[in-house]
């Protein structure tokens, strides 16, 4: 495998990362996800209302993807660790994107709560790729905590935003020393290509695609954004001029 | 016996086990979890955990999201 994303004991050939909120229907999905070339995409866990399975885990089955719970909707740690732990039984797998929000109106990380919930889950056994705020101190932290990847947001959960603070970005990736995974806030294609040139080791996106007019075109474009960014980040990047510098010869 | 499942009062054998009461439920043992009284019962003791009679059941499975 050329380049592999290594994330705890797993390495996948692709960099991005998928949810699977917000599609139509699981045709649309199945399509989309096939488009992305993903590896690795989040689901929820929820009361089972109707008897039988939803069909998302079949979905991800049929292609080969690894299923990632998370704990979204949950507002403290120990919903959160709860959530975790009944995802481990229904899944069969101890990794969990670990996602506590403060409130409804911005979906932000609460970031007292996110820092118990890792370190009780980290001591539990479980890889843990936190959802958090685009805070350097708090990535930080998250992983002297045993965190396997910190995932910052680029912008507040569904809003298309982009990366509002590309330093803060840049800061946590100077400093990180496992992957750092841009969750959230990604609005199209250029987006995912700026996370990697940041130095992101991934993308962790599902509105943008799932919500997009073609989804299936969407993720195409979100895969190459990714492969693009991630090619542009190693390659060497001129460096910023203010005045123009010819590139035809003089004569 | 009676227990509640997911906040509905359902009827289920008495002295109904964790795969007992799935079965009795008609839900897919597979792809689920199961947490008796808010204690989350490990897959590998379905067979043995016997649920109690008024227990507050929550059977949570995987849905599209995040």
């Amino acid at each position: 495998m050329d380049d592999p994303l290594v994330i705890g004991d797993r390495q996948y050939a692709s960099r991005l990362i998928m949810g699977t909120g917000g599609a139509s229907n699981l045709a649309v999905l199945e399509r989309a996800l096939t488009a992305s070339g993903t590896e690795l995409t989040t689901v929820s866990i929820r009361r089972v209302d109707t008897q039988g399975g939803t069909g998302v885990l079949e979905v991800l089955e049929r292609l080969g993807i690894d299923p990632l719970p998370n704990t979204a909707g949950c507002r403290t740690a120990a919903e959160a660790v709860l959530t975790a732990r009944l995802a481990r039984e229904a899944l069969g797998t101890s990794w969990v994107k670990l996602e506590v929000v403060a409130d409804d109106r911005t979906l932000l990380p609460d970031p007292v709560e996110l820092l118990e919930a890792a370190a009780t889950l980290v001591d539990d056994g479980f890889t843990v790729l936190p959802y958090t705020n685009d805070d350097p101190v708090l990535a930080l932290r998250l992983e002297e905590l045993g965190c396997a990847a910190v995932m910052p947001l680029g912008s507040p959960i569904g809003t298309g935003l982009g990366i509002r603070n590309p330093h803060n970005i840049e800061l946590i990736v100077a400093r990180a020393g496992v992957p750092v995974i841009l969750d959230a806030g990604i609005g199209t294609a250029s987006d995912a290509a700026l996370a990697m040139e940041l130095g992101c080791s991934a993308v962790l996106l599902a509105t943008s695609v799932t919500r997009a007019t073609d989804p299936e075109a969407m993720a195409t474009a979100m895969r190459h954004g990714v492969t693009a960014g991630r090619l542009a980040h190693g390659a060497g990047r001129v460096p910023q001029r203010f005045w123009a510098q010819a590139s035809s010869p003089p004569r | 016996m009676f227990v509640q499942v997911n906040g509905t009062e359902r009827e289920v054998p008495d002295g109904a086990t964790v795969t007992g009461l799935l079965a009795a439920l008609e839900v897919p043992a597979r792809g689920v979890a199961v947490a008796v009284d808010g204690v989350v019962i490990a897959r590998t003791d379905h067979d043995r955990a016997v649920v109690p009679e008024g227990a507050d059941v929550q059977v949570l499975t995987a849905v599209q999201g995040g």
